[in-house]
């Protein structure tokens, strides 16, 4: 993590604006359609108006082959978008579900109920970790975690995802 | 109050000390920060800085002790008792009625209609005014720049009775032009339902002239003044409007209580909103009569200490003057637009010709709500989002903006804090 200039006396606000999140956000990656597809599913945060639409192909080993994403939103919820759909590649459905169930825990500081059914790499641990410095911002979380939320539904055959 | 001159108040600071401009000072305004309690809170180990006017203004101590020694000493329900308190209750909340009247120049303290806010009040006109007088094909005038709160009720009744909703469009500046209401209004036209300013871009719309051209063509005008009466004097009986609505915690006052005010001719002509006590004159199984207005439009126990509260403010912001107070936000204003100009990658949405406390803008590579959380952290409190104003959103092709709005306790030094953040925005995304 390089330092974060700003004109704040302290450090305030690197947890929340880390490197790893404003790179993401200014260049996000996996930004388009994939097609075919064989899930897919639109997020919206009516309070904030954030808006994404996911697409997965997930192939008949039941593993996510690609994986892309389209939309508007703040540097959190575009990053986090950008982080996930790196993060997913490779994954069987039910490693990525986990992995939402892990992300959601990191953000709102809560125990993960699935916990031991996953084994998470250090690489994505700490992607993880970069997300969940919106803990201390709490009208953020729902920003870091409407992708989370919009995979999940995908996955779950529910194509709408709404964190309000 | 006149138009903001840019020019007379720009900062003539040399460029290394951008944002250490003093506005020329309209008033004492430490005098009255003094009465804000609030305004001494610190905010993540800063200085607050409220700039969130807008959505609800802080409470000077007078409002709040007015509140408490009704509580205190006078409170009792009211027009109900015989008991010494009810009468003291009653005698209160109908002087607030007259500090209204007074404060809004209303010819007759019976078109004091009490409400919850500027919300029930637009909605108690659809309810009972709208109900009765119209019908499908009726058309209602409203513009581009309105509220929510100015708009859904209207799409309500025009589901429920077919009436049409004609939408006036603004200019680039984000002002609505007298001739686009002209073309919009046709002997169709029964209401003209319009914000006196904007809540979002801060444009102050030509409501005199509107109210005019409305009455030519018979229709009846409905003014939204919840951002105005904070911001400049208000005449009813001048402007000629058939109805004007505020709520009180914009002003100053509590949450919980609004203002309706209505020509008495029309509200007698009303049917009741909700039934209940208070509002009926008398009460059989087979059949009720109504009370005159305003009682007849104020059913159940209503908001006493609130409107106590209401009063309260009124007396605050009269005692300062609201022309003083509008050159005072027009002097930030100013100070504030020259400021962030200067900041690379802003923009200031909309350059109305008449602007009223409230501006939004945007960063190209910062959304709003990134905008929002690190000016937080400056201690600088705004708005993020979209304003209760979707379809503006929707004209101006973003997702949400970043508002400011001031009011009558803000400083030079707080503008300054507020570039000062904003400048660290830019350094964070570049």
């Amino acid at each position: 993590m390089t330092a974060l200039t700003t004109n704040l006396p302290d450090n305030d606000l690197r947890d929340l604006y880390q490197d790893l999140i404003l790179d993401h956000s200014k260049r996000p990656h996996n930004f388009r359609v994939v097609d075919p597809a064989t899930h897919d599913a639109l997020g919206h945060n009516p309070l904030c108006g954030d808006r994404l639409s996911l697409t997965l192909r997930v192939d008949d080993k039941g593993i996510v082959s690609d994986v892309g994403f389209q939309g508007s939103g703040c540097a959190i919820s575009v990053a986090s978008a950008s982080i996930m759909t790196d993060m997913l590649k490779g994954k069987t459905v039910d490693e990525a579900k986990a992995l939402f169930s892990h992300m959601h825990a990191a953000c709102t500081g809560t125990v993960d109920a699935n916990a031991s059914s996953l084994t998470i790499t250090e690489d994505d641990e700490d992607r993880l970790q970069a997300l969940a410095g919106v803990r201390q911002y709490p009208m953020r979380v729902k920003c870091a975690t409407l992708a989370w939320h919009t995979m999940n539904s995908a996955l779950s055959n529910s194509n709408k995802a709404s964190t309000e | 109050m006149s138009k903001t001159n840019i020019a007379t108040i720009a900062c003539a600071a040399p460029a290394d000390e951008l944002f250490a401009c003093a506005a020329p000072a309209i008033y004492a305004v430490e005098e009255y920060r003094s009465h804000f309690p609030i305004l001494s809170e610190m905010i993540h180990g800063r200085p607050l800085v409220y700039l969130d006017n807008a959505a609800s203004t802080q409470k000077p101590r007078m409002v709040g002790d007015a509140m408490q020694r009704l509580m205190d000493h006078d409170y009792a329900n009211i027009h109900r008792g015989v008991h010494e308190l009810s009468v003291r209750s009653t005698n209160k909340v109908e002087a607030a009625r007259e500090t209204v009247r007074r404060f809004i120049n209303a010819e007759r303290v019976e078109e004091i209609i009490f409400t919850r806010g500027g919300t029930e009040s637009v909605n108690l006109v659809a309810a009972t005014w709208g109900r009765k007088f119209l019908k499908a094909g009726d058309e209602i005038i409203l513009t581009i720049l309105e509220h929510h709160s100015n708009i859904v009720p209207w799409q309500m009744l025009r589901d429920e009775i077919g009436i049409v909703l004609r939408v006036v469009p603004m200019t680039e500046d984000g002002d609505i032009r007298i001739e686009d209401v002209q073309e919009a209004i046709t002997s169709r036209t029964k209401l003209v339902a319009i914000t006196h300013v904007s809540n979002t871009l801060g444009t102050v719309l030509p409501i005199a002239d509107i109210i005019q051209i409305a009455h030519k063509v018979g229709a009846k005008v409905l003014i939204d003044g919840c951002q105005a009466v904070a911001r400049m004097p208000v005449d009813v009986h001048t402007l000629d409007v058939d109805f004007y609505l505020f709520s009180a915690h914009k002003l100053y006052g509590p949450t919980g209580i609004g203002v309706l005010y209505g020509k008495y001719a029309l509200l007698e002509s009303m049917p009741p909103y909700q039934g209940g006590g208070g509002m009926i004159a008398s009460v059989t199984f087979d059949k009720t009569t109504y009370r005159e207005p305003p009682y007849r439009f104020e059913a159940g126990t209503p908001a006493i200490t609130e409107a106590v509260g209401l009063a309260a403010a009124i007396d605050y912001v009269s005692t300062i003057g609201l022309n003083r107070i509008a050159r005072h936000e027009d002097a930030l204003m100013g100070m504030a637009i020259d400021q962030l100009r200067r900041i690379n990658s802003l923009t200031i949405i909309g350059n109305p010709k008449h602007r009223a406390g409230v501006l939004s803008f945007a960063m190209k590579a910062a959304h709003p709500h990134d905008i929002g959380t690190i000016l937080d952290r400056h201690g600088v409190a705004i708005r993020a989002g979209h304003h209760c104003a979707q379809p503006l959103m929707e004209h101006l092709g973003v997702p949400a903006t970043a508002r400011v709005s001031f009011g009558l306790y803000n400083t030079a030094a707080e503008v300054n804090s507020l570039a000062r953040a904003v400048a660290d925005v830019q350094r964070i995304f570049s």
